[in-house]
């Protein structure tokens, strides 16, 4: 039983990968017609191509860091209950499943880096800077804006928090949800914060990558945002509740929907250089996710308040 | 698993940390000894606390090691970087400035 | 993620964590390259922090895991800016008086396991001292928020304190130099300074 939901949710995590992929290529200068079946010729390809060396790499440290995105998604997205209510099924239980989230993306850095420094490359190695800078500037909004549907809620438990929603946070909390968008799309290395893996830079921390080792990278990146999508229908998106279909539908329409729309954002955007990037999340968007912040905890406390708690 | 496994374990943390902040030369490895012996602290205090007296207090007391090593890290790196840019060194030895 | 008491699964998860978590930490000082270094020494914190989620303290748990990987990914660049070692390439002893250290750490070890094993640690499942709380998290946020207000009222200005610290020692210019005298230059339009 535990062994087929594990499939599963793999099987899941792969469906929205898929979806990023195609809309990514549907969007930015594909055919239309053939974007669903691109990933799959993409992926046929990269397999019988064959891998490049290079010198002196730090095989083990590639390897941990080519092997590790994908299975980091999948954990993140087995956090997420796919249910209804409070006791929920989800693969890993957790009555902090939102700290959980936020350990998991925060392994992303340790990874891209050494995807960056693992080939012994130099513009791998510069991409691999730029994705810490980069990091810099969009966990730190990322981390203060999980808190708030956990303050909301009132729990750190997915389900509680999924539970708790009669309005979906994103729409009353919406400077949390942009920034949450904004960190999956950065641990994802996608649109406007994908510049460790720009031209400029000859594709940066995947420049030297190729065959199995890039199909496994590309994967995990688009799994990553598939992931985070998914992890946002119990924070923000009100779970599994809905009309008519039943909850684990509604789960996977809105998580398909959110990344459809990320990697619509991400195809349209350019990158943007992280120290633009910086300055804009540090003075800017970290203040504005803090006074939501402010409003959510005065609104929750009022909620508790009028409830007859303390 | 057993509090003695754990303090075992925490132990030779410790005794890993405290060889390695005596014997490197770069200021970065010997902050890592240092951090290494923390995390041996770390553990120790967290066997404890399961093992013998589960208070909720001692966890808070957990949190402030933790934040007491980020606070070692932090002004370790920004040392670090001072050091650096001064004289160009990142070695205990050559940083003289620090004893007078 | 919750364990309640040690069945053998516990006591074989822990004994793999305590011996990758030790391994990793000799190995910091073994391998000759700085990323190696850096990320054995992350994976002997990811051990600590796993060993405690086995001990039901999931948040401080999931708490050191998340910190050290941020943290040891900001060493690393540190390791290179300061060293520069590419892997394989340069292997070299960083050492220095290293009899003295070999025997401080062994001393210490023995020492501490010394006292690890002839202390008679209590029992809270034998001599009931307390029994830990339903939800460990809940409780513990109720403590810092109400007993132990104080801790958190401390710990706040000190991390508060430490960024200001970190950046007065370590920033090269002020905003003047990057902005200008009335800090009202563009900092991409580097012509104009």
């Amino acid at each position: 039983m535990t062994l087929l939901a594990a499939v599963g949710l793999v099987a899941a995590t792969l469906t929205l990968a898929w979806l990023s992929a195609a809309t990514g290529v549907a969007y930015a200068g594909g055919s239309r017609s053939t974007a669903l079946r691109a990933p799959a010729y993409e992926s046929a390809r990269l397999l019988r191509q064959r891998r490049r060396r290079t010198v002196d790499a730090d095989r083990l440290l590639l390897t941990l860091a080519v092997v590790g995105l994908f299975p980091i998604a999948v954990l993140m997205a087995a956090l997420v209950p796919f249910g209804d209510g409070p006791a929920a099924a989800t693969l890993l239980v957790s009555g902090i499943g939102i700290v959980w989230i936020n350990a998991f993306d925060v392994t992303v850095w340790a990874l891209v880096w050494l995807l960056g420094w693992g080939p012994n490359a130099a513009s791998g190695l510069v991409g691999g800077y730029r994705f810490l800078a980069q990091a810099l500037a969009y966990e730190l909004p990322l981390m203060f804006a999980l808190t708030a549907p956990a303050i909301a809620a009132g729990s750190l438990d997915l389900r509680v928090v999924a539970d708790a929603q009669t309005v979906p946070y994103a729409l009353w909390m919406p400077v949390a949800f942009a920034a949450y968008c904004l960190g999956v799309l950065g641990f994802s290395l996608r649109g406007p914060l994908a510049s460790p893996t720009t031209p400029d830079i000859d594709g940066g921390v995947l420049a030297e990558l190729s065959g199995t080792d890039a199909l496994l990278v590309r994967a995990g990146r688009h799994a990553l945002l598939g992931a985070g999508a998914l992890a946002a229908v119990p924070l923000f998106l009100a779970g599994g509740s809905g009309p008519l279909l039943p909850a684990p539908v509604w789960v996977l329409l809105k998580a398909a929907a959110l990344t459809a729309a990320l990697a619509w954002v991400a195809s349209r955007v350019p990158a943007v250089r992280p120290d633009r990037l910086f300055a804009v999340a540090w003075t800017w968007l970290l203040p504005a996710v803090l006074v939501q912040l402010l409003v959510v905890s005065v609104v929750a406390q009022a909620g508790l308040t009028a409830a007859g708690g303390r | 698993m057993t509090l003695e496994t754990v303090l075992l374990t925490a132990a030779a943390l410790i005794g890993v940390g405290v060889y390695g902040a005596m014997s490197q030369q770069v200021v970065v490895m010997v902050m890592m000894g240092i951090e290494l012996a923390v995390a041996g602290v770390l553990l120790a205090l967290g066997g404890l606390w399961w093992f013998t007296s589960p208070d909720v207090s001692l966890q808070t007391l957990g949190l402030v090691v933790l934040a007491a090593m980020t606070v070692e890290m932090a002004t370790g790196f920004a040392v670090a970087t001072l050091l650096h840019r001064r004289d160009g060194t990142d070695m205990t030895d050559m940083a003289a400035g620090l004893h007078e | 993620m919750q364990v309640t008491d040690a069945g053998l699964l516990t006591h074989l998860a822990y004994a793999a964590l305590a011996l990758t978590a030790v391994a990793a930490g000799v190995a910091v000082f073994v391998v000759d390259s700085m990323a190696r270094a850096t990320w054995a020494l992350g994976t002997s914190f990811v051990c600590v922090g796993l060993a405690l989620v086995l001990m039901g303290q999931s948040y401080l748990g999931v708490i050191t895991v998340l910190m050290m990987v941020m943290e040891m990914a900001v060493m690393a660049v540190y390791m290179q800016m300061f060293m520069g070692m590419n892997p394989a390439l340069m292997p070299m002893s960083m050492v220095h008086s290293h009899r003295t250290a070999v025997l401080a750490g062994v001393g210490t070890f023995a020492a501490l396991a010394a006292a690890a094993l002839l202390i008679p640690w209590p029992d809270r499942r034998t001599t009931p001292l307390s029994s830990p709380d339903a939800d460990v998290t809940a409780a513990m946020g109720r403590d810092i928020m109400g007993a132990h207000e104080l801790v958190m009222l401390a710990v706040g200005p000190v991390m508060v304190a430490t960024v200001v610290v970190g950046v007065v020692l370590s920033v090269r210019g002020s905003r003047y130099d990057r902005l200008g005298d009335d800090l009202d230059l563009d900092p991409d339009r580097k012509a104009h300074r």
